[in-house]
């Protein structure tokens, strides 16, 4: 399966001979100049934009460098709040989706083994959500919770909701879309680890006298981190970076504006560049320090 | 004397309410693909109707949007296929000194946000003078497409055993016929896997092509847009064809694979 | 619940055990009493029961039907983590994301035993690896992992101790060597043992009893020289070491013996060596007991000869060669020769008569597949 292979962690490895660099330059070299152009090239334009001033000139969108490192002061007294919102929602939904998903990928990865075809069935189920447009879904959750939609209706007439009160619009709403849209990122990961993993280290442990709990914790949870650690960056950094789901027309309200909200009016609509790229810049920074911490802590070097 | 516990029935139990959770979007979209809605939204049932799959071309914009969004799935997919196996191949067949530095050059495209790398793509192409259009949206869809290619084949080259590359060898085959004969079949597999994947991350991508593509319409973005006004009905209908061939393409395939594996289980 | 723990062996006992899987029995109602402190080999062709029943004794694994004792106390509703029970594994399931001597100190850490660590170095030290302790299971060898798994069974002092197959992974020389360390370990720390392998050599050159089993129950149990000597069924002389066997009706009877005829050759056996007295019998001798001779060598009656038969295929093993007889209306018969001194001098199409000693014949209690009664 294709998306197997976003768990970390490498099947059995071939040993292989030395050959001639000119052929792993050939074969290396057009992908990484790519990468060059294409991806380091932006970033790097990213941190030189947004350094640059308003240009003397005055014109709505123009700008001249001028190592004008208040715009970071600037993105950060001003857009605190959707700094705060988007880790904390990138945070709450991870921990959710870990949680949703680490029976299933258990149950399909371990107790499915015996069943194989329908181990195939329940992971292309758990897969199905990538091939319908993700707007589409997260639009058909908006109109399931609608006011007016029959779950709201009921959570009126029991009184569990008042009539004034609304899902839409709230952090909840945004974090359950979030969530929702990136479990099978956190699935997949964690199959793949829990998939290889050697059930007869179970039966030792209790041959060895440790309780269903202490070998869950002590065997079982230590040999997923391989596939918590995937998981968990899987998540995380694209929810810290989406705006889709807190947007207006979707799941959140003016009050769930993230910072990825906050780099599309300033980049598409103010045309402010300086201001959205020291944004960007520092998203960045913060998911590279998260992600050289996470890796550096449990020692998973084989990110790929 | 059998040991009874409630536990054995709750993992499996929780397990198919979950993929049922998972599931309930995707029919309601499929669901209201047949909504007799006569205004532009389609958000209260009105009764069951083929119209909008059998004129779903009615809304021209719909299906233009549709087939830019093809055309952008499949040459981007096609470039970033070919790139990343090359890379596959080099990371794992052969040593070299960068290795570590090239696994973390591919892994951080996969840990760039999509709202960071779209910003930086626009910024570069506004800055260099490069008008928004098909070319950027492709050039940005090969950089996120990457990563995800060469993992997936990486893995299909780590099982390959390079004895079989010897035996090719050793049995008269020169190296291109090694490859062409040999290692490209094996690797067909991954490579097709991967191909999928690429294409379906293409499809889907909002963020990255919002910020990318000028005028260009993609099914997404035109999603995105009319999310403000009401998404049409026939919106709905070009998602879930794409859902139900993309869903039997992977089981027919998963499926055949099971077969064969069970018939090789009982040899 | 506390884990009552005796400072040696305590006996194992299995009362009607039996196993049912879908479409298939795994154990047949099966009676075992281990004495305290036996070595006990459980041997048989894969898919006999033998592992089944090591889990069942385990817990890892619920008989349909029976009980488990151990120590006189049922077992058969605990969990294994509630037993005072141990196993070495097959794969010997090492922990990879702990130290050898945290995969040692295991199991003394669950039961909260006061310095794990260094009864864990002793046990360590034991199986002479106090040097690998901080090494991880993967930089280990197959050897090396199985004494890892030893010690980490052995360091518990369980009352029992489960060993499944646990040389099947090792190369031949290895095999021998952990044989000799095993039994070594065994006689020190005096634990009932009970040993699951499909080698016959290894079963018998450890264990102080050793019960062969076959679909699911035991086929004949007993020290091990008295089971190669005597084997009481066709699987049992065919599975311990060879046999040549010959099956005819009971046709002359004696106060201390009993004969069949077999393709015109009289095949005697003694009476108290014969689990079958009449009707249709199997008589059998293993191939190191008998001889050939050139020429018809015309013993007495306390010998059986057949033959002539014509030599058709013959193999130098080293230490002995072996030779394939086929004689007229009785079928082929082995012969083991020791090869002392110059091998005889005997070509392939040579004619040769095949002699043995009465006393070494055997008789069995059924006959081998396709000599069912008519």
């Amino acid at each position: 399966m294709a998306f197997a292979a976003f768990g970390s962690g490498s099947a059995k490895e071939h040993k292989s001979p030395t050959k001639s660099s000119r052929i792993v330059l050939a074969l290396l070299m057009p992908g990484l100049v790519y990468l060059g152009l294409f991806f380091f090239t932006p970033l790097f334009s990213l941190v030189v934009t947004s350094l640059e001033a308003p240009a003397a000139s005055g014109g709505i969108g123009e700008y001249e460098y001028g190592f004008q490192w208040q715009n970071y002061v600037e993105v950060v007294t001003t857009y605190m709040p959707q700094i705060l919102r988007s880790f904390l929602y990138a945070s709450i939904a991870t921990i959710i989706a870990l949680l949703v998903s680490y029976p299933l990928a258990y149950f399909i990865g371990v107790k499915l083994r015996t069943r194989p075809m329908l181990q195939r069935l329940m992971l292309v189920l758990v897969i199905a959500p990538f091939f319908i447009s993700f707007l589409l879904r997260t639009i058909a959750w908006k109109q399931i919770f609608s006011d007016g939609g029959a779950l709201m209706q009921f959570a009126y007439s029991t009184g569990l909701m008042d009539k004034s009160q609304h899902f839409l619009g709230t952090d909840a709403a945004v974090i359950f879309g979030l969530t929702y849209n990136f479990i099978p990122f956190m699935t997949l990961p964690l199959f793949t680890t829990l998939e290889r993993f050697d059930v007869r280290l179970l039966e030792a442990g209790s041959d060895l006298y440790a309780n269903p709990a202490a070998v869950f914790r002590k065997i079982t949870l230590p040999l997923s981190m391989p596939g918590i650690i995937s998981g968990t960056l899987l998540v995380f950094i694209p929810i810290a970076g989406d705006y889709v789901n807190a947007g207006q027309n979707f799941l959140g309200s003016s009050k769930t504006s993230m910072i990825g909200t906050i780099v599309d009016t300033e980049f598409l609509q103010t045309q402010n560049y300086p201001i959205a790229s020291a944004l960007s810049v520092m998203l960045m920074a913060v998911i590279v320090a998260l992600v050289s911490l996470y890796v550096r802590s449990s020692g998973t070097e084989d990110l790929l | 004397m059998k040991r009874f516990s409630i536990g054995r029935l709750t993992l499996p139990a929780y397990s198919f309410l979950a993929m049922a959770f998972m599931l309930i979007p995707i029919v309601y979209t499929i669901v209201f693909s047949f909504n007799d809605s006569k205004q532009r939204t389609n958000t209260q049932w009105q009764g069951f109707t083929l119209d909008k799959w059998l004129g779903v071309c009615n809304k021209q914009e719909v299906c233009s949007a549709l087939g830019n969004s093809i055309f952008i799935g499949v040459v981007s997919t096609l470039i970033a296929t070919i790139l990343g196996t090359a890379l596959a191949i080099g990371l794992v067949r052969y040593k070299f000194k960068a290795k570590a530095l090239v696994n973390l050059a591919l892994f951080l495209p996969m840990a760039t946000p999509e709202v960071v790398l779209g910003a930086g793509l626009a910024g570069l192409f506004f800055n260099a003078g490069v008008g928004a259009g098909m070319p950027t949206v492709i050039i940005a869809h090969v950089v996120f497409c990457l990563s995800f290619v060469v993992v997936t084949v990486k893995a299909r080259v780590q099982t390959l055993d390079p004895v079989l590359e010897e035996a090719g060898r050793d049995l008269y085959a020169n190296p291109s016929q090694v490859f062409w004969k040999i290692t490209f079949p094996l690797l067909l597999p991954g490579i097709i896997s991967a191909a999928l994947l690429s294409f379906s991350l293409s499809f889907d991508d909002f963020i990255i092509t919002y910020f990318n593509s000028g005028s260009v319409e993609t099914f997404p973005k035109y999603v995105y847009v009319a999310a403000a006004r009401g998404v049409p009905a026939e919106a709905n209908v070009i998602a879930s064809a794409v859902f139900l061939a993309a869903i039997l393409i992977v089981l027919a395939t998963q499926i055949n694979g099971a077969f064969k594996r069970k018939r090789l289980a009982k040899k | 619940m506390a884990i009552d723990f005796k400072p040696s062996g305590a006996d194992l006992e299995l009362k009607n055990v039996r196993k049912d899987f879908p479409g298939f029995t795994a154990l047949q109602d099966m009676d075992l009493h281990i004495p305290a402190g036996e070595f006990f080999a459980l041997l048989g062709p894969s898919g006999c029961g033998k592992t089944t029943t090591l889990r069942i004794v385990a817990g890892l694994e619920e008989p349909t039907a029976g009980q488990v004792l151990i120590g006189g106390k049922d077992v058969t509703a605990s969990k294994p983590h509630e037993r005072p029970v141990n196993t070495v594994f097959q794969s010997y399931a090492l922990f990879p994301h702990m130290t050898i001597l945290e995969n040692v100190a295991f199991g003394l850490r669950q039961r909260k035993i006061e310095d794990p660590l260094k009864k864990a170095m002793d046990a360590l030290n034991l199986v002479e690896l106090g040097y690998a302790a901080e090494r991880r299971p993967q930089q280990l060898s197959g050897g090396q992992q199985q004494r890892v798994a030893l010690a980490r069974a052995l360091v518990n002092r369980p009352a029992l101790l489960l060993l499944d197959e646990p040389l099947g992974a090792l190369d031949l020389k290895l095999r021998r060597q952990m044989q000799i360390e095993l039994k070594a370990i065994q006689m020190e720390v005096g634990l009932t043992f009970l040993h699951v392998t499909h080698d016959q050599e290894e079963a018998m050159d450890m264990a102080d009893t050793v019960a062969v089993m076959n679909k699911g129950h035991i086929e004949q149990m007993g020290a091990p020289e008295a089971l190669y000597e005597r084997p009481k069924t066709a699987f049992v002389s065919k599975f311990l070491g060879q046999s040549n066997l010959f099956v005819g009706k009971v046709a002359d009877s004696s106060a201390s013996s009993l004969s069949i005829e077999v393709g015109g050759h009289k095949i005697t056996v003694p009476k108290d060596r014969a689990e079958k007295q009449t009707g249709k019998i199997c008589i059998g001798v293993r191939p190191e007991k008998t001889t050939f001779h050139r020429t018809n060598p015309k013993l007495g009656s306390d010998h059986v000869v057949v033959g002539p038969g014509e030599i058709i295929d013959i193999r130098f093993t080293g230490v002995s060669n072996q030779y394939l007889i086929d004689i007229p209306n009785v079928g082929e018969v082995t012969v083991f020769a020791q090869n002392v001194g110059i091998s005889p001098v005997i070509e392939l199409g040579e004619q040769v008569w095949v002699s043995w000693k009465v006393e070494h014949s055997f008789g069995l209690s059924d006959l081998p597949a396709g000599n069912e009664d008519e």
